[in-house]
């Protein structure tokens, strides 16, 4: 019995791939089961990627980001209007001169405030922050101002609201012209 | 020969348990081995690994809890329909109308008792040590586990869809807004542009992986109950299975310091 160890070594690739028998039997086997492992590896990470994007509808039941909300001349100062809070969750409210569009959501963590009218404020129910008639944060754990949502006039002499630009006082954004209607 | 005689020399029970009664320590070592519900036990345990004052048997309680919950939970699937229109109604009916409907309630009490239990189970393993090698992985599988229970406490809680639900896990679902790189309101994600186009927004990001829309409505309770009865419980069960396995393999529970 020949000594361990002793065993021929198995022989080595042939430096040119396929310059015989044995080198080409390696290189069908180097690029079959590379080819094979790169493609189930590709074929296994674009399921999974599917996967992720599958979960993510198209198609939402969602009301459309961009409203109309009648004339300027419908709206009284003084007056927050909560007839657009329940579909798009915005106030329109006008002091003196000024229009603008509010938020709905609390800046504190996400509830729904309600307008006291008798208290002329925004009080939310969840942690108790309230917000003057402006949207500016007054009392609670509310750390900023409600946001305010694009505000314009379209052809049509109607108010349009464009929820998808956000506007917010702490970083300086009320004054932007598209931050409220002035009559 | 007794009835019990007659029993056990049946070719059923034989065909069942394919051993002699436990009566000696080898066939007591056979019973653990061969049943497919006790193998994952080890065959025999120190003493301390029974000691009430030692485990607490917070891990065992948190154990049952999850089967109570497993079996409750089954039964009110058959009335539930997480639809905006049932809902509410459907679990006000289970309160009000139907009968032996404190189900539900010992679902939901079981529930608030779990996430205690798991707690005091933790407290205790940390307090003993057990965590401590060769007893590693496995706190990491309770880590894990932990954290998918709180995970069923949390998508069970919107179900009921009443405003306690939906604020509650409105007011939740906010933090996913700040995930770092995935929150459109997060550290970063304002960074993932390609070409102009922001890739991580309202309408692509965690929360909105989370909630199916862009607020708690019909796709989120549809999302929250499907995590809630399926998802969720298998991952639990599996990794509890696991949990289990391990204690046996890394030596039983932990001994005193």
């Amino acid at each position: 019995m020949p000594p361990l160890g002793s065993k021929p070594a198995p022989a080595k690739p042939a430096a040119k791939a396929g310059s015989d028998r044995r080198g080409f039997f390696y290189t069908i086997f180097a690029t079959w089961f590379g080819a094979a492992w790169a493609a189930f590896t590709v074929s296994l990470a674009a399921m999974t990627l599917g996967t992720v994007r599958f979960l993510f509808p198209n198609v939402l039941a969602e009301p459309p980001s961009t409203f109309k909300a009648g004339t300027p001349e419908q709206y009284e100062p003084g007056v927050v209007v909560e007839r657009y809070k329940q579909e798009y969750g915005v106030w329109i409210v006008r002091i003196d001169n000024q229009i603008f569009a509010l938020s709905t959501v609390c800046t504190h963590l996400g509830c729904t405030p309600n307008w006291l009218e008798n208290e002329q404020k925004f009080k939310c129910p969840c942690h108790g922050s309230g917000f003057y008639k402006d949207g500016v944060n007054f009392e609670g754990p509310a750390p900023r101002p409600l946001e305010r949502y694009k505000i314009s006039i379209g052809d049509d002499g109607q108010i349009v609201v464009d929820k998808s630009r956000k506007f917010q006082k702490e970083l300086g954004q009320w004054n932007d012209p598209d931050a409220s209607i002035t009559l | 020969m007794s009835v019990g005689d007659f029993i056990r020399n049946s070719q059923v029970w034989k065909s069942i348990f394919r051993h002699p009664a436990p009566r000696d320590r080898r066939n007591r070592v056979v019973v653990m081995l061969t049943n497919f519900f006790l193998h994952l036990h080890p065959v025999s345990i120190r003493k301390q690994g029974i000691a009430l004052s030692y485990t607490w048997c917070m891990g065992g309680i948190t154990f049952f809890l999850f089967l109570v919950e497993t079996v409750t939970g089954v039964l009110l699937m058959f009335y539930y329909r997480p639809t905006l229109e049932h809902a509410y109604n459907d679990i006000v009916t289970l309160g009000q109308v139907t009968t032996l409907g404190v189900l539900r309630e010992l679902h939901r009490w079981g529930a608030h008792a779990m996430v205690i239990t798991i707690w005091l189970h933790m407290y205790r393993v940390f307090l003993t040590g057990s965590y401590k090698p060769p007893r590693e992985f496995n706190w990491v599988v309770g880590v894990i586990l932990l954290v998918l229970t709180l995970l069923l406490s949390f998508t069970g809680y919107l179900l009921p869809w009443d405003q306690l639900a939906i604020w509650a896990i409105t007011v939740g679902s906010n933090m996913a807004r700040a995930t770092p790189l995935l929150g459109h309101e997060g550290p970063g994600a304002k960074f993932l542009v390609i070409g102009g186009v922001e890739l991580i927004h309202s309408g692509s990001d965690a929360r909105f992986a989370l909630l199916g829309q862009r607020f708690v409505g019909e796709m989120t309770l549809l999302r929250f109950y499907v995590l809630h009865c399926i998802a969720l419980p298998l991952a639990v069960a599996l990794l509890i299975a696991i949990h289990f396995w391990r204690v046996r393999k890394d030596g039983g529970i932990s001994g005193p310091l």
